[in-house]
């Protein structure tokens, strides 16, 4: 156990990559996993000890704050909000936090808050322990590299060497995974003014020998946007195959990994999964087939429609003999009108679909 | 006496009714449940004083075709013929051919009737509309109005509105000419052979003339068609008259426009086959406007179908299913779930669970009275058009894909979705 250790969550962005979603609820509230992508985070720093954590907001926050009380009494801890009055990219927040992050010498973590995966945030502390210099960063291994951002550093102590934006020759496969551990003392290099801590703050730590990455286990993924955040629920609910399989519900029309919130009502003859999860209050009316799918708070897909790769919006309503497939988004309180074909389309809050979209595209 | 000839085509004709037309010749194609032709014969047979219907076509004598003949003939007790031509001897030619066969038994008049058209036929309409005008051997075309520029894809006919006699006849003009048009379907009296036999025998010179200066003899001088050869010569000339009608009328070129048709039909059913239209039972489907169902079909009671749907024999449709704007032959089975929108499901086809099968019809414009449906081309500018979806016979629909704007040929397995494509 960590005692008395602090996180800072960057939750500032505007989350334009997950809309619709972002339009009706700020992405950490976004639910992932029937649960606010933010609560993942904050309750592994909660188990991991951390008792005091900051979020560095910029819009959209009343409704964060709302749900940050609810979440202080909860789990016994305090949660800070440090608002910023123009974005300040993801440097400049901790600038801002600064006396709320000195109050002890403690390290401290800092989060992206769009990032799913097993936290391994009690290893952090002991690899940043032991290497004894100003930051660690944690790391995770991609296919593609030549899309991201790469670290190059040393196999054996881990010391970063420097960042490669999108190389054209592999130089390495391993990508910053918005995870950080630092010392109160690397404070001293960052001004309160919009700052990327990505490119200008971390190649002089590197440089100075004060950069050591860390390599995750296990699954990552960035779900700030819809066709990765289905991916990274299925890698999700797979972990959760493993570490708590009772939370997933089996037996007849069930399929691989599906996870369903109690109040959720099913009807008869469905088959559902591999890979969704559907919201609290949500209604599946008889004969609805649904696969990698997440169906969200209070909405309701009614008879026989079949469902592939979709995120349905909280409060929806899907019609009957409805096909949805290719990354369909629908934002809030959308309805869907009976026997429609959707193909990839995104769907901005309130709308009523009333013909079919068969590529995709986007509806006002 | 009375007596009706239909036109009904050979194997050459109808390519625009492809793949459907390669397992039935495209006169019996079900339409509203009945072969397209039915609707003809039914209308013949209402007609006081009708003796024999004769059908002119150059298919060679097949089962369907004499099985048809034999329970029509059963049905409406009335005699019905094929007669064979021996090669395509166009719509004026076959009748000149077997004129004998026509005016034996001494009709005073016969109806001559294109196969592909679907139509509400007033044919008494037609006779006493002869009647009213003075001469009495004038020959009668039932005409209907179109729009300005669906009108040239047809004949066109311009008349004396005061007599209603042809002025002018042309047949699919490249400019506007009129918006009155041929439907196929018309009132001669046996002098419309002097007419023919005259063009016969202008032909049968012209090509001996042909023959001495060019050597080539392919055109033959029985070739005769009524539109070019006959309508057009007769125009003006106090022979031709033209009765309009404003009651439904579509040509059935294109699948599509069967679809269409089927609908026209099922909607006249209300008046002349209520027995013919599903209704919603305790313990049967859901039926939401026209519907045909043939007795022999399984229908699971949480199906529901229509409007415009037709039923073939032995049709097996699943818990769940929906059906609309379609037409599903015989023996084919849609699988629990299943959704079927503007569609031909050919005959022992099977679409899996959760399957949709979908096309794009190609309704006329509900805005325009006197719209036509058009039976476009497949392709327009290199891309297929997006038009119904046909499954040929015994196609296999794997569950849960889409099969959109499509034709499938006959006797393919598919293993995937498909858009906008023709899969040979
Ligand atoms: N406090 C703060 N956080 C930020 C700011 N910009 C980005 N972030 C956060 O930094 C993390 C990574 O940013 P992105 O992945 O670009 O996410 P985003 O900006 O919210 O979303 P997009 O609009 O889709 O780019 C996210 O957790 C954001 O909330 C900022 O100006 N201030
Ligand atoms: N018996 C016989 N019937 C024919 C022949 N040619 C056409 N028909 C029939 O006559 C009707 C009209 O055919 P067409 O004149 O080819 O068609 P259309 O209505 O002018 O339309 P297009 O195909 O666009 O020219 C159809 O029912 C055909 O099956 C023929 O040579 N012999
Ligand atoms: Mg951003
Ligand atoms: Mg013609």
């Amino acid at each position: 156990m960590l005692a008395n250790m602090k996180a800072l969550i960057l939750v500032g962005g505007y989350g334009t990559r997950l809309r619709p979603l972002t339009l009706s609820v700020p992405k950490p509230l976004v639910e992932f996993a029937n649960k606010p992508i933010l609560l993942h985070q904050v309750e592994a720093l909660v188990k991991a000890g951390v008792n005091h954590v900051i979020l560095a907001v910029s819009y959209m926050s009343d409704l964060l704050e709302r749900e940050m009380r609810v979440q202080e009494e909860r789990l016994g801890i305090k949660i800070s909000l440090s608002h910023e009055k123009e974005p300040l990219g993801t440097a400049g927040p901790l600038a801002l936090a600064r006396e709320l992050l000195t109050d002890n010498e403690e390290s401290f973590f800092v989060l992206n808050s769009d990032v799913i995966c097993d936290f391994p945030f009690e290893d952090m502390l002991k690899f940043h322990r032991h290497h004894g210099r100003e930051g660690t960063i944690v790391v995770t291994k991609v296919e593609e590299p030549s899309k991201y951002g790469v670290v190059v550093y040393e196999a054996e102590n881990g010391r970063i060497h420097r960042f490669v934006e999108k190389p054209q020759v592999f130089v390495s496969n391993k990508i910053n995974a918005g995870m950080y551990i630092f010392s109160p003392s690397m404070l001293k290099r960052i001004q309160l003014r919009p700052t990327s801590i990505e490119k200008e703050i971390f190649p002089s730590m590197a440089e100075e020998n004060h950069l050591y990455a860390m390599e995750l286990q296990g699954f990552w993924m960035d779900i700030g946007q819809p066709k990765d955040f289905l991916t990274g629920m299925c890698m999700y609910l797979q972990s959760v195959r493993q570490t708590a399989p009772d939370r997933l519900t089996t037996g007849p029309g069930f399929l691989g990994n599906v996870l369903v919130d109690p109040t959720a009502v099913i009807g008869k003859n469905c088959t559902i999964g591999p890979n969704v999860t559907i919201g609290a209050g949500v209604v599946l009316e008889d004969g609805v087939r649904i696969k990698r799918c997440t169906v969200l708070k209070g909405s309701r897909v009614r008879s026989h429609s079949w469902l592939e790769s979709c995120i349905v919006g909280w409060s929806s309503s899907v019609g009957q003999w409805v096909r949805m497939e290719n990354v369909t988004v629908l934002g809030e309180d959308v309805i869907v009108n009976d026997e429609l074909y959707l193909n990839g389309a995104n769907v901005l809050p309130h709308k009523s679909i009333t013909d079919s979209v068969p590529e995709p595209r986007i509806i006002m | 006496m009375l007596k009706a000839v239909i036109l009904i085509g050979g194997p050459q004709k109808g390519t625009r009714f492809r793949p459907l037309s390669f397992e039935v010749p495209k006169p019996l194609f079900p339409v509203a449940g009945v072969p397209m032709l039915q609707h003809h014969i039914e209308a013949c047979a209402k007609v006081p004083n009708m003796k024999e219907i004769l059908l002119i076509g150059f298919y060679q004598p097949n089962e369907e075709l004499t099985r048809f003949m034999f329970s029509a003939q059963q049905e409406f007790k009335i005699s019905i013929r094929y007669l064979q031509e021996y090669a395509a001897l166009g719509t004026g030619g076959g009748i000149y051919h077997f004129r004998d066969q026509i005016l034996s038994g001494g009709p005073e008049a016969f109806f001559i009737m294109n196969a592909d058209v679907c139509s509400e036929f007033p044919l008494l309409e037609m006779l006493n509309f002869q009647k009213e005008h003075g001469e009495p051997s004038s020959f009668v075309i039932l005409g209907t109005t179109a729009n300005r520029t669906q009108s040239m894809n047809y004949g066109c006919i311009v008349e004396n509105q005061g007599t209603n006699e042809v002025l002018h006849y042309v047949e699919k003009p490249s400019t506007f000419v009129s918006d009155i048009i041929n439907c196929g379907i018309y009132l001669f009296t046996p002098e419309i052979f002097q007419h023919i036999g005259a063009v016969f025998q202008k032909n049968q010179q012209d090509m001996l003339l042909d023959d001495l200066t060019n050597g080539n003899g392919w055109h033959r001088a029985e070739a005769i068609r009524l539109e070019q050869d006959i309508f057009t010569a007769l125009a003006g000339q106090g022979k031709l008259y033209v009765y309009k009608t404003r009651a439904f009328w579509s040509q059935i070129k294109s699948a599509g426009s069967a679809i269409y048709a089927s609908r026209l039909y099922l909607n006249q059913y209300h008046k002349t086959h209520p027995e013919r239209l599903a209704t919603n039972e305790d313990g049967g489907p859901r039926i939401s406007g026209n519907v045909y169902i043939h007795p022999t079909a399984n229908i699971d009671p949480t199906a529901v179908l229509g409007p415009n749907v037709s039923i073939g024999t032995g049709v097996t449709i699943g818990a769940g299913v929906r059906v609309r704007e379609s037409i599903i032959l015989h023996g084919a089975t849609l699988q629990d779930h299943s959704c079927v929108l503007n569609c031909i499901v050919g005959w022992d086809s099977t679409i899996g669970k959760w399957a949709r099968v979908e096309g794009t019809p190609s309704d006329p414009n509900p805005n325009d009275p006197y719209a036509k449906i058009d039976s476009e081309t497949l392709f327009r500018d290199g891309k297929l058009t997006p038009s119904i979806t046909i499954l040929g016979c015994n196609v296999t629909i794997p569950a849960e894909v889409i099969i959109l704007n499509s034709i499938v040929l006959p006797h393919k397995d598919l293993n995937r979705s498909f858009k906008n494509q023709i899969i040979l």
